[in-house]
């Protein structure tokens, strides 16, 4: 048995997981091949999925973005501005042009970091994930996939598909603290995403808990803050959501913050967004 | 040389830095380790060239491959986890940080080096206005800033200052201080600009 399965199809890429029960799924590789580098990992086999057309290309529908899990970063942050924003802004933030040219929104996903970028977005626009194996598909709402650090609901034998992203009417942001504005892992991030038509505010937070958050007081007391007609809220609203979402987050001390100043900056960063969505 | 843990985990020697391997780099795993750290032979497609990657550990990065097994060493090995750009390659046309891509997962990619811009012994525009502008000091970091920035020029010819300042974003100097590396890149433009006028 070859240690490295190379698929070209969903279905031989779901036999070599057969095959290969102790095997590590690689996508774009940018954080696989950090820990192999350094050590930490000696995969005893791996599944490549590049090759695997069923995670490939995106579709464009009236209510959502059909995503490859396959697709990178460089393919959301050029082709999809328009119709996920949001999204597309934290593309660019992701590593270098070198990193977002391989890795995958699926891979960013497998990998589960507190500090994946994209994953806030996902979370705030309730995405939904297609997971596959041999028993099928099942999806999932990306409220329920992250369940800790690096840890996820996807089971031995399955492989995330697709990625299913609604799209909203209505302004969107994405927002990233770090050490400087190009290769850097966030200290927090937040995604902002407001639906005129189902009036909500939905925000979306990384690298302050230990998976992405949601702060949902936030979201529903600036939702009834706003006049959705303008779509302007009162100036004092704007401060209280801001706090409200710094008290909905559990940041951490670590190597790029303290959780004093994650809590400060996740605050600040949220109430800029809102500011920035509203006229 | 590094041992392999006989559990399949591994050992503390490998975390070790001083166990490093002499060629520099990664840790690899010694050829009697066989069964936990298994060999395969491919063949990458490199500039052009179709060579045989012969019983390497199946967790080689391609920039492994290509400096210690197929003689390029164009590609410099310097952070290991896709932050400082020294080993960037174009696959299949796109920018890598060649660290981080898995070598025999590189299989029917046609892989671009430093070496595979110009033929032998000539100077690509790019590495000439490099020259010119003396934006070379150590010069560790400029092989993956050539392969950036010809592959800016390529994709983007008309690309503006702060298209060209992202593009490198994931290159880092330690020397020049970027200057004559962005003059050099706009020398480039005016050159192809004028050739193509």
């Amino acid at each position: 048995v070859s240690v490295i399965a190379r698929p070209a199809s969903l279905e031989d890429a779901l036999d070599a997981l057969d095959a290969l029960p102790n095997a590590q799924l690689l996508a774009g590789g940018t954080d696989f091949m950090v820990e192999v580098n350094f050590g930490h990992r000696r995969p005893p086999a791996v599944v490549a999925l590049r090759r695997v057309p069923e995670l490939h290309g995106y579709e464009i529908r009236a209510d959502e973005v059909d995503l490859g899990a396959g697709v990178t970063w460089t393919i959301v942050e050029r082709e999809l501005a328009g119709e996920l924003p949001a999204l597309a802004a934290a593309a660019r933030t992701v590593g270098s042009p070198q990193m977002r040219n391989a890795a995958t929104i699926g891979g960013n996903l497998g990998t589960a970091s507190p500090a994946g970028d994209g994953l806030p977005v996902l979370l705030a626009a309730d995405a939904s994930l297609v997971l596959a194996s041999r028993h099928g598909e099942r999806t999932v709402p990306m409220a329920e996939f992250v369940t800790g650090v690096k840890r996820t609901v996807l089971q031995p034998g399955e492989i995330i598909t697709r990625v299913r992203v609604p799209r909203l009417s209505g302004p969107q942001e994405f927002l990233k603290v770090g050490t400087r504005n190009a290769m850097v892992i966030s200290i927090c991030c937040a995604a902002l995403l407001v639906d005129r038509v189902g009036r909500t505010v939905r925000m979306g937070l990384g690298s302050v808990a230990p998976t992405p958050v949601r702060a949902p007081e936030a979201e529903s007391f600036i939702a009834a803050e706003i006049d959705w007609k303008a779509l302007s809220a009162p100036a004092q609203s704007v401060v209280r959501f801001g706090e409200l979402v710094r008290d909905a987050v559990r940041p951490i001390t670590d190597h790029r913050g303290t959780a004093a100043y994650r809590s400060r900056a996740v605050q600040v960063i949220a109430t800029r967004a809102l500011e920035r969505s509203l006229v | 040389v590094s041992t392999p843990d006989p559990q399949g985990g591994v050992s503390d020697a490998l975390h070790d830095p001083t166990t490093k391997d002499s060629r520099g780099g990664q840790d690899y795993p010694s050829s009697e380790g066989a069964q936990d750290f298994p060999l395969e032979t491919y063949v990458l497609s490199v500039n052009g060239r179709e060579l045989l990657v012969d019983d390497a550990w199946v967790g080689e990065s391609l920039l492994y491959v290509l400096r210690e097994r197929l003689g390029q060493p164009g590609s410099k090995n310097a952070c290991e986890q896709g932050e400082c750009g020294s080993c960037s390659v174009l696959m299949d046309g796109a920018l890598v940080a060649s660290c981080c891509v898995l070598a025999a997962d590189a299989i029917g990619s046609a892989i671009t080096t430093v070496e595979g811009l110009t033929g032998e012994g000539e100077l690509s525009d790019v590495q000439r206005a490099f020259i010119e502008q003396g934006a070379v000091q150590c010069g560790f970091c400029i092989p993956g800033m050539i392969v950036a920035l010809t592959d800016l020029l390529d994709r983007s010819p008309a690309a503006s200052e702060l298209e060209m300042r992202e593009a490198i974003s994931g290159n880092l100097c330690r020397c020049t201080g970027y200057g004559r590396i962005f003059a050099a890149f706009r020398q480039v433009q005016e050159e192809r600009d004028r050739a193509r006028a």
